[in-house]
C-alpha cells in the first residue's frame, strides 16, 4: 500500500475524542509539585517604586520568585535579550511579568498574588502606531527597499491614488493557554514539559536562565493544544519562569496561565498602519509604488524584525511591482511585545497591496480582478521586488480555474442587480490570489533532523524536530517513513517531541515542518531500509535492486517475509536498527542586509471567491459562500491539507471581521477572555462552501512533491474583507473608495458606510 | 462530596483535580469556549425520565449538581472499548486537530444526539454555538453532527439506555428528602424554606445557575458570602399560564425561559437563540439574567417593552413591581435585604401589538450586545397608539426611550414618524463608548433599529436581514 496520498485520519484522532489525548495540564505530577501564577503589571509604563511582597511571604507553602531569584540571565528574548523574564525596575506594558508565586494549588497560586502591592511611577506611554511614529519610537531600525524609479514613476503617472490601509491585530487563541512544567532533576538538570513550537528555544533560554548549560536541560512536548505562531517564543517565558521558581524551591512546579493572564500577557499577530501613493494606468496596472509601512511591535524585538520583513516581502502578493519602494518601520510602543502568528506579517503585506488593487479598480471602474491580472507576475515580468524569480505561472492559471468554478462574473452581474434593487441589504463579492514564500527567511532555520529506532521485532518508532500542534505533522511524517519502509501507518509510533532525542531544532514554523521534518525522516529511513536492504541480500543471495518493502512483507527476489522477521533477522546479525536523518533545505540564500536573494524554496498559492451580505442599518454581516482553490503540491494527506485550508481561511474571517484587539485609553487591553474577544463560531462557516485542491506537484523535489499548506489560506480570508468592501461600495457613487478598516466588525462596516449613503433614509 | 471541598469547587476543578479526569477541558473559565463541557441527567417530571443537557463545568458549583448524573467524554466508549457515534463521526470527518476543545465538542453533540435522532443542520449549528475550535473551520465537525445519527447504535449510551427507567430510578434513588446543608451552602427544597433561609442570613447570596456568579469565583477569585442555592425548589422550577400572563419561576433555565416566552411571542425567537449559548441557557436562569441587572443582559429589554412584572418575597411577604422599576442605577436594584425574586409574569399577547427583539453584536452567536432593543408598538389605521421602547446597551441600566416613544404614540406609522423618533433617541441616551462599541455607533445603530422595526412593518424596503441572502441565486 501507498501510505502517502489517500486520507488517513489524525494520528491522535481517537484520543481527542475520549479525553485520552494528554496535554501538559494533563500529565500526572509528583505529589510535592507545586502550582504557580504570575503577578504582573497594571500599568503600560512606568518605574517600580516599591515591589512589597511582605504579605504573601507570610504565608506558609509559598514559593515567591521576582528578578533577584533568576539565576542565570533573566531574559527570554530570543534576538536582542531584550525581554525580562520577571521585569524590575521599569515595567514597559500592562500585563508584563513582575513576579511569580508557586503555591499547593493553582486557585491559592492565582489569590496569593493578589495580595501583593506594587507602587509605580507612572511615565508616558506610547500606545499606538501614529504615537510611535511621532516619537519615531522604533524597535529595530527601518529598513527601506526599493527597485527601480518609484519617484520619478508616480510623477509620471496617467493616474495616481494615494491612501491609508488600517489592519488590526488578532489573538492567537489557541484552546490550550499556555503552560510549562519544571521537574527538578539530579545533578542541577531540569525536565521541561512545556506546549511549544519551539523546544530547542525553550531549552536554550530555560539553560541561561537557571545559569546551566543545554545538556542539563530536557524539552519534551508530545502535542499542543494549538499554537498558530503564539507558542513560537512565547514558551519560553512560561518555562524559563517555572524553572526559576522550581529551581528555588528545589520541587516541581507548573505554571498554567489562565486565559486573562495569556491574553494580557502574550504576543500578538501586529496590527499595521500603511500611508501608500501609487501610479498606474487606464488598465489598473501598477507603475509606480510608494508604501510606507508601520507595525506596532511592542516594547522589545521579539520576532518584529523577520515579520516586518516578511510584510515587506509579501507586499507584492501576486504582483510585479516594477518601480517600488517600501519603507517598514517596527514601532516600539508600550503594549504587549508582538510576535509570530500563522503567516508571519505575510497577510498584512498582502492586505497593503489588496486594497490598493481594490482601490485602482474603484477609481477605474473596474473589476479589481481585472485590475489583478493586469498586474499578476508574466513573462518578462517575473523578478519580485527582493530579487527571486517567479518561475511557475500556477496562480493565472488557478485564477482562471476558479473565477470559471465559481461562475465568479455571473455571481458579479447578479449581485449588482440585487443591490440596484435592494436598499438595506447589500451583497458584495471578490476574488483575491495568495502567493506565499515557503522557507524561513533566516536561511539557517531551514533544516531538520530525525531519529527513527526500529526494533527487532519489526515495530518503528519515529521522532523528528517538529512539534504537534493540531496541523498533522506527525500522521504526515509518520506516511513518509510508512512509505519508505512498505508498512502500514499503524506501524509507525511518534513519539513525543524532545530535545534529548533531536537536537537543534527549528521552530515547527514556516508552514515549512512537513518540508524540513519529512525529508529528514526520510532520510533516517532510507539509511535503515538501506541497511536492511544489504542485509536480505547477503542472506538471499540477491542484487539489491530486486529487494522490495511492501504490505508490511520484504521479498527478495522469489523470497518473502514479513518485515518483523528481517527486522529480527538483522537485529540478530548485529545490524544497527536506529538511524539519525538530516535535511537542509536546497537552492536558498538571502542577503539580510541588501534584502536580495532567493529567501523561499518555492511559493504555494490560492485563490479564494467570497460572496458576503451586509446589514447597512447596524453593519453586521454574513459570509453567504466561498469557493477556494489551494495549491498544495502532491497532496501528503488530502484530509489533513484540507483540515488546514478551511481552518486557516476562517482564522483568517476572523482577523479580519470579528476578532477586534480594544485597548483603553491607559493601554490595558481590555478583550482578554473569549466572553470580548470573537473569534469564529460553527455558524460562522458558509453554508456554501466549495474547497479544492490544486494537485499539481510541486516543480521543486520536496517531500513527495509536496507544497507547505499552514499559512497560504489564511491569507484566502483577505476576499471575505474585500466582499465586504465590495458590498459597501454598492451603497455609494460609482469610484468611492469605501474607508472600511480591518477588523470589519458591525462598527467598522457602519463606519466605511458613512452618512451619506446609509440606508433607510431616502 | 466531602465537606472539605469548597462549596464554590467548579465542577471542572473536581474532575480534573480530585477525580483526575482529565479529559474534559478548561479553556477560560467564564462558560464561553464550551471546552469544559459535561452532561448533566435531572429528572424531567414533564417526560418521566432523564433529561440530558450540555453544560459548562468550569463555572458549575459542584454542590449544584448533588442528585444529578454526571456524563463526561470518558463516559462515552462501550464497554468493548468502542467509541460511541458522537466520536467515531468526529473521527471520520477529521473534525479534529490540536484536540483541546473536542471533549467539549463531543459532549456538546452528544447531548444533541441523545435529543434527536436525525438533526437538521441548523440544529447541529445551534447546539455547537457554544463551542470554540480554533484549528478546524467547523465544517466537519458540523458534518459530524449530521451524521452521528446514521451510525449503528452503541453498545452503551445509546438514546433507548438514557430514556430507560433503570436510569431514572437510580436517580430517583438518589432525591434528597432535606435539602442539602454544608457548610457555606443549603439548597432548599421549598419556596417557604427558601424564604425563612433567606431571611435568616440576609447576607447570604441567592444562587440560581451561576453562570455570572461563577466568574466571581473563577475571575475575581472573590470569596463568597454563604450560598443559598434555588435550583431545588421545586415552586421555582415551574413555568405557569394563566389568562393574563406567563409566569415563569426564578429556578426556571434560560433555555425553558425563553421557550416559554417564545411560545407567546414569537417574534423573539432570534433573540432566544442568541442568547448565550446551549450550555449556559441551560444552567443560567431567565429570573438570574434580570436579578443580575447588567445594563447589557439581553432578556431585560424585550420584557420591559412587553411590561412584565416581578414578583419579590422577603419573609411571607411579596409584592409585584414592573421590571422596568427594579432597576434603579448601574448595579442598584430595587431589593431589599433577604428579598428574593420569585418569577416574572410576562403580559399575554394582545392583539394590534408589533414587536421585536434585536440584538447587534459582533459575532451572531454567543455574544454580548452591543445594543439590544425591545420595540413593542400598537399600530392601528396607520397611527401608533401605543409605544414601549427598552434598550440595553445605551445606559447604565436597561431603560426606555422615552423621548422616542413620546414622538411614537399618536403619530402617523410612517418613514418620517420613525426617523424623528431615531432623532429623540439622542434625548434618551448618551451610551459610553468601550470594546463593544463606540457611543456614536451605539446611538446610530439604536436608531437604525427603530428604522429596520419599520422596514420590516410596514415599509416597502425589500429584505431587511443578511439572512435573506442566503436563498439569493447563487
Amino acid at each position: 500500500m501507498n501510505a502517502v496520498g489517500g486520507a488517513p485520519r489524525h494520528d491522535s484522532a481517537h484520543l481527542h475524542v475520549s479525553g485520552e489525548a494528554l496535554y501538559a495540564d494533563d500529565i500526572p505530577l509528583p505529589a510535592n509539585a507545586l502550582h504557580a501564577a504570575f503577578g504582573f503589571s497594571g500599568i503600560a509604563h512606568g518605574r517600580i517604586r516599591e515591589l512589597d511582597l511582605t504579605a504573601l511571604q507570610g504565608q506558609t507553602a509559598l514559593v515567591v520568585a521576582t528578578a533577584a531569584d533568576v539565576p542565570g540571565e533573566n531574559n527570554y528574548g530570543s534576538t536582542l535579550h531584550d525581554d525580562p523574564i520577571f521585569a524590575s525596575g521599569l515595567v514597559q506594558y500592562a500585563g508584563q511579568p513582575i513576579f511569580a508565586v508557586a503555591a499547593a494549588s493553582h486557585a491559592a497560586a492565582r489569590r496569593a498574588v493578589r495580595a501583593a502591592r506594587i507602587e509605580y511611577e507612572p511615565l508616558p506611554a506610547i500606545l499606538d502606531i501614529r504615537a510611535a511614529l511621532a516619537a519615531q519610537s522604533y524597535v529595530l531600525p527601518s529598513v527601506h527597499l526599493s527597485r527601480g524609479q518609484p519617484q520619478d514613476c508616480l510623477a509620471l503617472a496617467r493616474q495616481r491614488l494615494a491612501g491609508t490601509v488600517h489592519i488590526g491585530g488578532q489573538d492567537h487563541f489557541y484552546l490550550e493557554g499556555q503552560i510549562a512544567i519544571a521537574v527538578p532533576q539530579e545533578d542541577g538538570s531540569m525536565l521541561i514539559h512545556s506546549s511549544t513550537q519551539h523546544p530547542s528555544e525553550v531549552q536554550q533560554i530555560v539553560a541561561n536562565a537557571l545559569g546551566k548549560r543545554a545538556h542539563h536541560v530536557t524539552v519534551q512536548c508530545r502535542r499542543m493544544g494549538g499554537g498558530f505562531g503564539g507558542k513560537e517564543t512565547q514558551p519560553a517565558l512560561i518555562a524559563a519562569a517555572a524553572a526559576v521558581i522550581a529551581h528555588k524551591a528545589a520541587r516541581p512546579v507548573k505554571l498554567r496561565l489562565d486565559r486573562d493572564t495569556d491574553m494580557l500577557m502574550t504576543g500578538k499577530r501586529h496590527d499595521f498602519l500603511a500611508d501608500y501613493e501609487v501610479g498606474f494606468d487606464e488598465a489598473g496596472r501598477i507603475s509606480a509604488l510608494l508604501v510606507t509601512l508601520a507595525s506596532r511591535c511592542g516594547y522589545s524585538a521579539d520576532l518584529s524584525g523577520p515579520v516586518n520583513d516578511r510584510a515587506v516581502m509579501h507586499l507584492d502578493n501576486a504582483y510585479f511591482l516594477e518601480h517600488v519602494q517600501i519603507v517598514s518601520h517596527r514601532c516600539r510602543t508600550h503594549t504587549v511585545s508582538n510576535t509570530a502568528f500563522r503567516g508571519f506579517g505575510g497577510p498584512q503585506g498582502m492586505m497593503v497591496i489588496e486594497a490598493i488593487i481594490d482601490d485602482i479598480a474603484r477609481a477605474l471602474g473596474m473589476d479589481a480582478l481585472t485590475v489583478r491580472r493586469a498586474n499578476f507576475y508574466g513573462p518578462g515580468r517575473n523578478v519580485t521586488h527582493y530579487g527571486q524569480t517567479v518561475e511557475e505561472d500556477i496562480l493565472l492559471r488557478m485564477v482562471d480555474q476558479l473565477a470559471a468554478d465559481s461562475r465568479y462574473a455571473e455571481r458579479r452581474r447578479d449581485i449588482a442587480g440585487w443591490n440596484a434593487a435592494n436598499r438595506i441589504i447589500k451583497r458584495g463579492i471578490a476574488l483575491t490570489p495568495v502567493k506565499f514564500g515557503i522557507s524561513f527567511t533566516a536561511t539557517l532555520f531551514n533544516q531538520a533532523g530525525a531519529l527513527l529506532h526500529v526494533y527487532s521485532d519489526g515495530t518503528v518508532l519515529l521522532n523528528h524536530g517538529g512539534t504537534e500542534m493540531g496541523q498533522g505533522l506527525f500522521t504526515k511524517v509518520a506516511q513518509v517513513v510508512a512509505c519508505e519502509l512498505g508498512l502500514p501507518l499503524s506501524a509507525i509510533r511518534v513519539t513525543a517531541t524532545d530535545t534529548s532525542k533531536v537536537p537543534n531544532t527549528s521552530a515547527s514554523a514556516a508552514s515549512a515542518s512537513t518540508d524540513l521534518n519529512g525529508m529528514a525522516a526520510l532520510a533516517a529511513a532510507q539509511t535503515i531500509r538501506a541497511r536492511l536492504v544489504q542485509h536480505a541480500c547477503d542472506m538471499f543471495g540477491v542484487a539489491s535492486g530486486h529487494v522490495r518493502f511492501e504490505d508490511g512483507r520484504v521479498s527478495a527476489g522469489e523470497h518473502s517475509m514479513s518485515f518483523a522477521d528481517l527486522a529480527t533477522a538483522a537485529y540478530r546479525a548485529r545490524i544497527s536498527l536506529s538511524a539519525t536523518g538530516y535535511y537542509r533545505t536546497p537552492k536558498i540564500e538571502w542577503n539580510k542586509t541588501t534584502m536580495q536573494g532567493r529567501p523561499f524554496y518555492y511559493f504555494a498559492c490560492g485563490a479564494a471567491v467570497s460572496e458576503v451580505a451586509v446589514d447597512t442599518l447596524t453593519g453586521e454581516i454574513q459570509l453567504l459562500a466561498v469557493d477556494i482553490l489551494q495549491d498544495v503540491g502532491s497532496s501528503l494527506n488530502t484530509a489533513i491539507d484540507l483540515g488546514q485550508i478551511e481552518g486557516g481561511f476562517l482564522q483568517g474571517v476572523g482577523w479580519l471581521t470579528s476578532e477586534e484587539l480594544w485597548w483603553t485609553a491607559a493601554g490595558e487591553l481590555a478583550t482578554h477572555a473569549p466572553s470580548t474577544y470573537k473569534i469564529p463560531t460553527a455558524r460562522d462557516w458558509p453554508a456554501r462552501a466549495s474547497v479544492r485542491l490544486f494537485g499539481e506537484p510541486n516543480r521543486e523535489h520536496t517531500i513527495h512533491r509536496s507544497k507547505a499548506v499552514g499559512e497560504p489560506p489564511l491569507m484566502l480570508a483577505i476576499s471575505v474583507f474585500h466582499a465586504v468592501r465590495d458590498a459597501i461600495a454598492g451603497c455609494a457613487a460609482a469610484g468611492a473608495r469605501p474607508p472600511l478598516t480591518a477588523p470589519a466588525t458591525p462598527e467598522s462596516v457602519l463606519r466605511a458606510i458613512g452618512n451619506s449613503f446609509a440606508a433607510g433614509r431616502a | 462530596m466531602t465537606a472539605d471541598v469548597a462549596p464554590t469547587t467548579t465542577v471542572l476543578e473536581y474532575l480534573r483535580d480530585t477525580l483526575r479526569r482529565t479529559g474534559t477541558k478548561e479553556g477560560c473559565a467564564e462558560g464561553d469556549c464550551g471546552a469544559c463541557t459535561v452532561v448533566l441527567g435531572e429528572l424531567d417530571p414533564d417526560l418521566g425520565r432523564v433529561a440530558y443537557k450540555a453544560v459548562n463545568s468550569c463555572i458549575r458549583f459542584l454542590p449544584t449538581i448533588d442528585g444529578a448524573e454526571l456524563v463526561t467524554v470518558e463516559s462515552l466508549r462501550g464497554s468493548d472499548g468502542s467509541l460511541h457515534p458522537v466520536q467515531q463521526a468526529i473521527v471520520d470527518h477529521h473534525a479534529s486537530q490540536c484536540g483541546f476543545c473536542t471533549p467539549g465538542f463531543v459532549m456538546s453533540l452528544f447531548a444533541l444526539y441523545l435529543r434527536l435522532e436525525q438533526p437538521s443542520r441548523e440544529q447541529v449549528l445551534e447546539a455547537l454555538s457554544g463551542n470554540l475550535c480554533r484549528c478546524t473551520g467547523y465544517r466537519p465537525l458540523i458534518e459530524a453532527g449530521c451524521r452521528m445519527g446514521a451510525y449503528a447504535p452503541p453498545t452503551g449510551w445509546s438514546r433507548a439506555q438514557a430514556a430507560s427507567s433503570e436510569r431514572r430510578e437510580a436517580l430517583k434513588a438518589l432525591c434528597r428528602e432535606r435539602a442539602l446543608e454544608v457548610p457555606g451552602f443549603c439548597a432548599p427544597r421549598s419556596l417557604d424554606e427558601l424564604a425563612a433561609a433567606i431571611n435568616e442570613r440576609p447576607e447570604a447570596l441567592v444562587l440560581a445557575g451561576g453562570t455570572d456568579v461563577g466568574l466571581w469565583v473563577t475571575k475575581q477569585l472573590r470569596d463568597l458570602p454563604p450560598l443559598i442555592y434555588i435550583g431545588e425548589v421545586a415552586e421555582l422550577k415551574r413555568v405557569r399560564r394563566n389568562g393574563a400572563a406567563v409566569v415563569i419561576g426564578a429556578a426556571v433555565s434560560l433555555a425553558d425561559g425563553w421557550d416559554a416566552v417564545v411560545g407567546e411571542y414569537a417574534e423573539l425567537g432570534e433573540l432566544a437563540q442568541r442568547f448565550g449559548s446551549p450550555p449556559v441557557r441551560n444552567s443560567g436562569t431567565l429570573c438570574g439574567n434580570l436579578a443580575n441587572g447588567s445594563p447589557i443582559g439581553d432578556s431585560m429589554p424585550a420584557l420591559i417593552a412587553l411590561e412584565a412584572e416581578l414578583e419579590l418575597r422577603r419573609g411571607g411577604v411579596t409584592r409585584r413591581l414592573p421590571l422596568e422599576d427594579f432597576y434603579r442605577g448601574y448595579q442598584r436594584k430595587d431589593l431589599a435585604p433577604g428579598e428574593f425574586l420569585v418569577s416574572v409574569s410576562v403580559p399575554r399577547r394582545r392583539p394590534g401589538l408589533r414587536l421585536a427583539g434585536y440584538k447587534v453584536s459582533k459575532r451572531f452567536d454567543q455574544d454580548i450586545s452591543a445594543v439590544c432593543a425591545g420595540i413593542a408598538l400598537q399600530v392601528e389605521s396607520g397611527r401608533v397608539h401605543g409605544a414601549r421602547i427598552a434598550f440595553g446597551g445605551m445606559a447604565a441600566i436597561p431603560a426606555r426611550a422615552r423621548a422616542a416613544e413620546r414622538v411614537l404614540v399618536g403619530a402617523a406609522w410612517d418613514g418620517e414618524t420613525i426617523e424623528r423618533a431615531a432623532a429623540a433617541l439622542a434625548a434618551d441616551f448618551q451610551p459610553l463608548s468601550d470594546l463593544r462599541g463606540g457611543s456614536a455607533y451605539r446611538l446610530q445603530t439604536a436608531g437604525n433599529l427603530l428604522r429596520r422595526f419599520h422596514a420590516e412593518h410596514g415599509a416597502d424596503a425589500g429584505p431587511v436581514r443578511t439572512a435573506a441572502a442566503t436563498a439569493a441565486p447563487a
